[in-house]
């Protein structure tokens, strides 16, 4: 996306732009991620990487981390392989199963132009649960 | 255009009691599907029926199914379920045993989808040129054979779909794919052809996202504070379309939201590539639109599939040795600081972490979910001991023993958990995912006491 000079940056949870659920497969945990928006999901395209990701893990994740893209849905896909501890009941970690790594995911702190916490375009509307 | 209602009613063995009689009586279905095999379920059930042989499948789907078998007899509503476990004629037994404690077996029709328990076939598998080669390690069974505690197929839907085209109305299985329930029903009603890709590509994709129950309606949801109240969980209810569309709902008046983003998130949910590979077809996850079609009604559209992948997933589980936890609480000022002297004095206690094939401590409430967020020191931590080994006895002998004396006789501030009782060493059943050649494994449809080959 193209950024004037005069939009200023933000430090924010990534939490205020994605929406997370995270789960297992074996050793390997998977944190689908989607954006709120069509801006965003350019924004999550470019920076929200399998480096990222790794970086953010660094201490869980012994093995790579795998990028997947669904634009149908504004999501991407990441596999944190070797992660969960052996995974499964061969597993000592409290979260054996990576449920609560969305949220640790959706903590990390990225900057941003402050516009896309506001671009309310036509996905995001279209996804807001109408009023009764 | 022709639409048929399908209601999951939970999400693993051991979800919401009274769910499967609330999808039932809170309005019009026509399926009502219930999961019960997790992962290492089989090898749960293998020793059950080795220990008494008409057990082997899960005895909470007769409690389930007394609460709305007579309803469902009443309305023409359809039960599929995958609790035969390893042992589906003992399940019909009990069914059909039900059924005449209720007064209903003459409007009972149960049917047996098996064929996919391949634990006694093993050897001969294996000689036969299957090396089930575990897909996430590369090793070969050979290394645990004599350990495989159960070994069974995920098949496809064909034999559900025989079994309704019969006339069926409980409908039994052992393991299929999660999605299978869901579709098979489709594929009857419709009479989708099962090389019509798409169609059923659609069938799996609601399937998808209902199997894991409340976990598309509002449940486990990054925005929680947009579910208004999450008493009385609504179950996700299909209402699926002749054309491959569908609408994911809930019952009115239950807790809950459906939303785009609470169904696109449990679409992700536990999935690799977004080529969703299952027995009966690979859909593509990345063609689906979803569409905010009225409050908690979430239309779903567009999925695409290709051909059904060459071979089938085996689902096997092995023992893999013991484990035990072993917790206690540490409070007060300096709790992390205490905590870390806590656990230097259990593993001297205990032998030392290296005396064991692994071995870990966390603190629950600073780091143990995940690296730690707090950006200051928790009030209180618990500290979790594990350890895993093949040694049962030094588990029981080196490792539990030394968990509470810590109370004692460490720092200030610390407790133990009353009901946790005494640690003791339990078995690891681990799960080994493998491919089998589809020739290797016939699916069979039982009524009565005919068999047919799917």
């Amino acid at each position: 996306m193209t950024r004037l000079p005069s939009d200023p940056t933000v430090r924010v949870p990534l939490v205020r732009l994605c929406l997370a659920r995270s789960g297992d497969k074996g050793d390997t945990a998977n944190i689908g991620v989607i954006a709120r928006s069509d801006a965003i999901y350019a924004w999550m395209l470019e920076h929200v990487t399998p480096a990222f990701v790794k970086r953010h893990f660094e201490d869980v994740c012994r093995g790579e981390v795998e990028r997947f893209e669904l634009p149908n849905l504004l999501a991407v896909n990441f596999l944190l392989h070797r992660s969960l501890g052996g995974g499964g009941t061969l597993s000592l970690l409290l979260d054996a199963q990576g449920k609560t790594y969305a949220q640790y995911l959706l903590a990390a702190e990225v900057e941003v132009p402050e516009s896309l916490l506001h671009a309310k375009d036509r996905v995001a509307r279209q996804q807001e649960q109408p009023r009764v | 255009m022709k639409r048929t209602i399908i209601a999951n009613c939970g999400g693993f063995w051991g979800d919401d009691p009274t769910a499967p009689r609330r999808q039932v009586e809170g309005g019009p279905i026509d399926y009502l599907v219930m999961d019960y095999l997790a992962e290492v379920t089989m090898a749960i059930l293998q020793k059950q029926r080795a220990r008494k042989p008409e057990a082997g499948y899960p005895a909470d789907f007769l409690a389930h199914l007394r609460d709305v078998l007579p309803s469902c007899v009443q309305r023409g509503i359809k039960i599929i379920t995958n609790a035969g476990g390893v042992n589906p004629l003992g399940c019909r037994a009990a069914v059909e045993a039900l059924a005449r404690e209720l007064g209903v077996a003459d409007r009972v029709k149960v049917a047996i989808v098996a064929g996919d328990d391949l634990f006694p076939r093993l050897d001969e598998l294996l000689a036969s040129g299957e090396p089930l080669i575990n897909m996430d390690t590369g090793q070969a069974l050979s290394e645990v054979r004599p350990r495989v505690l159960s070994a069974n197929a995920y098949l496809g839907a064909a034999g559900i779909v025989r079994a309704l085209e019969h006339g069926a109305n409980v409908i039994v299985t052992g393991r299929v794919a999660d999605a299978a329930v869901t579709l098979a029903p489709m594929m009857f009603e419709f009479g989708w052809s099962a090389s019509d890709w798409d169609r059923v590509a659609a069938g799996i994709v609601a399937g998808h996202i209902i199997e894991c129950g409340t976990q598309c309606t509002g449940g486990n949801f990054t925005d929680w504070s947009l579910v208004k109240s999450f008493k009385r969980m609504g179950f996700p209810i299909v209402e699926a379309e002749e054309d491959g569309s569908l609408v994911v709902t809930k019952h009115p008046n239950t807790g809950g939201l459906v939303s785009v983003h609470t169904v696109a998130e449990q679409i992700v949910y536990e999935i690799g590539p977004p080529a969703y590979k299952t027995p009966d077809v690979v859909a593509r996850f990345d063609s689906v639109h979803l569409e905010q079609e009225g409050p908690d009604r979430v239309r779903v559209t567009g999925a695409r599939g290709e051909p059904a992948p060459e071979k089938l997933k085996v689902s096997l589980s092995y023992h893999a040795g013991w484990r035990a936890f072993g917790r206690l609480a540490v409070a007060g000022p300096e709790a992390l600081a205490k905590a870390n002297k806590v656990a230097e004095a259990f593993w001297d206690a205990a032998g030392g972490r290296n005396a064991y094939d692994e071995a870990m401590h966390q603190f629950v409430g600073w780091n143990a979910c995940h690296p730690p967020l707090a950006t200051c020191e928790p009030g209180e931590v618990l500290v979790q001991f594990a350890v895993r080994d093949q040694d049962e006895r030094k588990i029981n002998s080196r490792f539990a023993p030394h968990i509470v004396p810590r109370v004692l006789g460490t720092v200030p501030g610390i407790t133990y958990i009353a009901d946790q009782g005494r640690t003791r060493a339990s078995e690891v059943v681990a799960f080994w995912p493998a491919l089998v050649s589809r020739g290797a494994v016939t699916q069979r449809l039982v009524l009565g006491d005919d068999e047919i080959a799917v």
